[in-house]
């Protein structure tokens, strides 16, 4: 006869056979048996215990996104499970691994709107790659089991396991733990069609101008040195998404910036004049198209994706490669001929200019007021080589990305197709606890950083080392610029009346201090880094700063704003 | 109302496991592109644990096909398909329930249940339940023609449909998945 456990201890020991380390969670009625039986595990398996139930899966977020691996949250029901909602979303649209334990009212309960009792699977549904409520203790190990295994391959995603009170306290016959390998309805690692790839290679061979579009599905794939081998072998030039940026480095002479609403002249300027576009592990957000219906017409486009249904979904492909970006870019690069493309290579050369003399130097030369752009660039080069940029939602996370510099994988982590604000502050939290010894600069905004703002507790709670860059212009800043470019300045329910926020950071115990002119600006950042342990900087920005340079919603992606008065000119 | 102009009707089939609120995960699949939903049927197919649904919606080809997409991207789908009407047989079946007297007085009652093929299923003083099977314009002539009479109660069923090819295709899925998992167990025993 086996040991009999509760369905609370097979849960733990369960997540800690997943090789489970680290969960982020937050107690509450219908999820105590649980956290009792974690008590015992303390030294194995710890909880970072958050202030606010979207502060655990967004921090949650944070970890897998830096380390790969599946992200774990453990919560009460009802409001807890409601709470999270926006982080189950944000992880879909950014395809991030995780596994979201909710509490449940017991079995017999359900359904009588008992005390905290929300439908989580209902409610959960179209935001989760799956979801499945645990109301029988004998369905719990098999649950975990495709939870993670459905979590973290294929295109990964977020999980939920609604585990129902009476079946936490339930005793089983514990036989061990096995994981999850396969699921018959489920192919995460489609094999690759070699017709496929050998048509692709071709299509590159023959291109006179290929451009590569690296998107976050190389990162999760871990194919950046196939990436490289690739575009270098033939001598195509590199573009990223905006979740794609840190697949390659930034001096990289290939890569050409990253695509987008804000992106670089250059990368969106080639969208519109390349004959083969290779876009690969990237779904064609309409942040990076612009109208989809002038998106690259002149070009063939292949899409290379593990998600067959983002094939033809925004973007009709002329050849699709289904399957893992790092294995597809590996066999295209053993197959493409050795190319050179000099003058195609060159032709970049122009817009390269044009923003630099257009845009970057005026953001990062202005020595009138400090800029977000000249903030950051001074942060990427004070942090060193390593380094993980976290951002928060708005102008903070545009110009936080555009001047950062990359120089390791899995170096950015921003909310990219939910575009949730608050999300920076407890994902650099996650990022941190994720990747200890990386540097972790989190650049937000003062009306991100007040929606999540309680998270600054976990930073004092565990002495978690962040270094904080408030770019604070008491403005929603890029609702502002929208009302400044296209609203005739008409600033409805932009201003804030803020706290002291070095007063705020105070008072959990961080050292802070306030950036008001140009010239503080290198010794701040200087006395940041020499700190151990969190530190925030309170900068001063000008609220008349905008993010250029800037395609207009709607627009074709090549429509491209340089600043005020200015087009790019093709 | 949507505009159905240059929509025409699709039959979606989807496979699934028989889990608790695979219905839903569908229903918001199409919700979520604005689809209405013309007739939905569920049971079990003819692969034991597995289940179909068939639904019917008006869209152009583009929209419907990458909803099939979307659908078979729920885990516990096993597949999806989508089909014209020349693609499949299908039908449906109708119940209209009628008050006896009305139709007592029919002199071609007869003529009636007849020329459509239908069925008296239950007669009693107060009402009568025919039957029709066939497909939906089969069905609603017979209604217009039973209006006259008084129809208590008129219901349809949605459409069940099967497909022309001679090809099973689920049934081969299924069959190539067994063999995976049989290769996937035995690596594991290896290891």
């Amino acid at each position: 006869m086996n040991e009999m456990i509760s369905g609370a201890e097979a849960l733990v020991r369960s997540l800690m056979a997943e090789g489970v380390d680290t969960i982020f969670g937050y107690p509450g009625g219908a999820i105590i048996p649980v956290f009792d039986r974690l008590y015992d595990y303390k030294d194995r398996l710890r909880n970072i215990l958050v202030r606010h139930e979207q502060g655990a899966i967004h921090a949650a977020q944070g970890y897998a996104r830096v380390s790969g691996r599946t992200g774990v949250v453990v919560v009460t029901s009802g409001p807890a499970a409601t709470n999270v909602i926006t982080g189950l979303s944000d992880a879909m649209m950014d395809s991030t691994p995780l596994v979201v334990i909710t509490g449940q009212v017991g079995s017999e309960l359900l359904g009588s709107d008992a005390f905290q009792e929300t439908d989580v699977i209902g409610i959960t549904q179209p935001v989760t790659k799956w979801s499945y409520q645990i109301r029988n203790v004998e369905d719990l190990r098999w649950a975990v089991g495709r939870a993670f295994y459905i979590a973290s391959t294929g295109r990964p995603g977020p999980v939920v396991l609604d585990f129902a009170k009476n079946a936490q306290t339930a005793m089983m016959e514990w036989r061990g733990y096995k994981k999850c390998r396969f699921v018959r309805t489920y192919e995460p690692c489609p094999e690759i069609s070699e017709a496929d790839v050998d048509r692709v290679a071709q299509m590159i061979d023959k291109a006179k101008r290929p451009l590569i579009i690296a998107g976050h599905g190389v990162e999760i794939a871990g194919g950046e040195q196939e990436l490289l081998r690739l575009a270098r072998k033939a001598q195509v030039p590199l573009a990223t998404t905006l979740l794609g940026l840190s697949t390659v480095d930034s001096d990289e002479p290939l890569f050409k910036g990253f695509v987008g609403m804000h992106g670089n002249v250059a990368a969106n300027v080639a969208i519109g004049e390349c004959d083969v576009l290779v876009a690969v592990g990237m779904r064609f957000d309409d942040r990076v198209t612009g109208d989809p219906v002038h998106f690259a017409t002149q070009a063939s486009v292949v899409h290379i994706d593990i998600d067959s249904s983002e094939f033809g979904k925004i973007i009709k492909p002329a050849a699709t490669i289904h399957g893992d970006a790092k294995a597809v870019l590996s066999m295209l690069a053993d197959k493409v001929s050795p190319a050179r493309h000099d003058e195609w290579l060159s032709s970049f050369e122009k817009a390269r200019k044009v923003e630099l003399e257009k845009v970057i130097k005026p953001e990062l030369d202005d020595c009138s007021r400090i800029t977000m752009g000249s903030v950051a660039r001074k942060v990427a080069e004070a942090a060193g080589r390593g380094a993980v940029l976290v951002t928060d939602v708005g102008q903070n996370q545009m110009l936080s990305a555009r001047y950062f510099k990359y120089t390791a994988p899995r170096s950015i982590i921003t909310s990219g197709g939910l575009g949730t604000m608050g999300f920076g502050l407890p994902a650099s939290i996650g990022a941190k606890i994720g990747a200890p010894d990386r540097t972790v600069c989190f650049f937000t905004g003062d009306g991100g950083l007040q929606m999540t703002e309680e998270e600054l507790g976990v930073i004092l709670h565990y002495g978690i080392d962040v270094k904080i860059v408030l770019l604070n212009n008491n403005f929603l800043g890029m609702v502002r610029q929208w009302q400044t470019l296209f609203y005739d300045r008409r600033f409805s329910a932009t201003e804030l009346v803020n706290p002291n926020f070095v007063m705020l950071a105070n008072a959990y115990g961080i050292p802070a201090e306030e950036v008001e002119t140009p010239d503080q600006l290198d010794a701040a950042i200087g006395r940041m880094f020499a700190h151990k342990g969190a530190y925030l900087l309170n900068i001063n920005i000008d609220p008349e700063e905008l993010v250029y340079p800037m395609t207009p919603a709607g627009a074709p992606c090549t429509t491209i704003l340089l600043n005020k008065v200015e087009k790019y000119e093709h | 109302m949507e505009e159905i102009n240059n929509k025409e009707l699709f039959t979606v089939t989807v496979f699934s496991e028989n889990r608790v609120g695979l219905l839903n995960q569908i229903s918001i699949i199409f919700t979520r592109r604005k689809l209405n939903i013309e007739s939905l049927s569920v049971s079990p197919s003819s692969i034991a644990g597995v289940h179909k649904f068939t639904i019917t919606a008006y869209a152009d080809e583009t929209t419907i096909a990458k909803l099939v997409q979307q659908i078979e991207k729920r885990i516990d789908v096993l597949k999806s398909f989508y089909y014209r009407d020349d693609e499949i047989v299908y039908q449906e079946v109708a119940l209209y329930k009628v008050p006896t007297a009305e139709l007592l007085d029919e002199k071609n009652l007869e003529a009636i249940i007849r020329h459509h093929n239908a069925r008296i299923l239950e007669i009693t003083r107060e009402y009568t339940v025919i039957e029709k099977t066939g497909h939906d314009d089969e069905t609603t002539a017979l209604f217009e023609e039973l209006k006259r009479y008084d129809i208590r109660q008129f219901v349809r069923s949605g459409r069940v449909a099967v497909t022309k090819s001679p090809e099973e295709y689920v049934t081969m899925y299924i069959e190539e998945r067994a063999r995976r998992k049989e290769e996937v167990e035995r690596c594991l025993s290896e290891e």
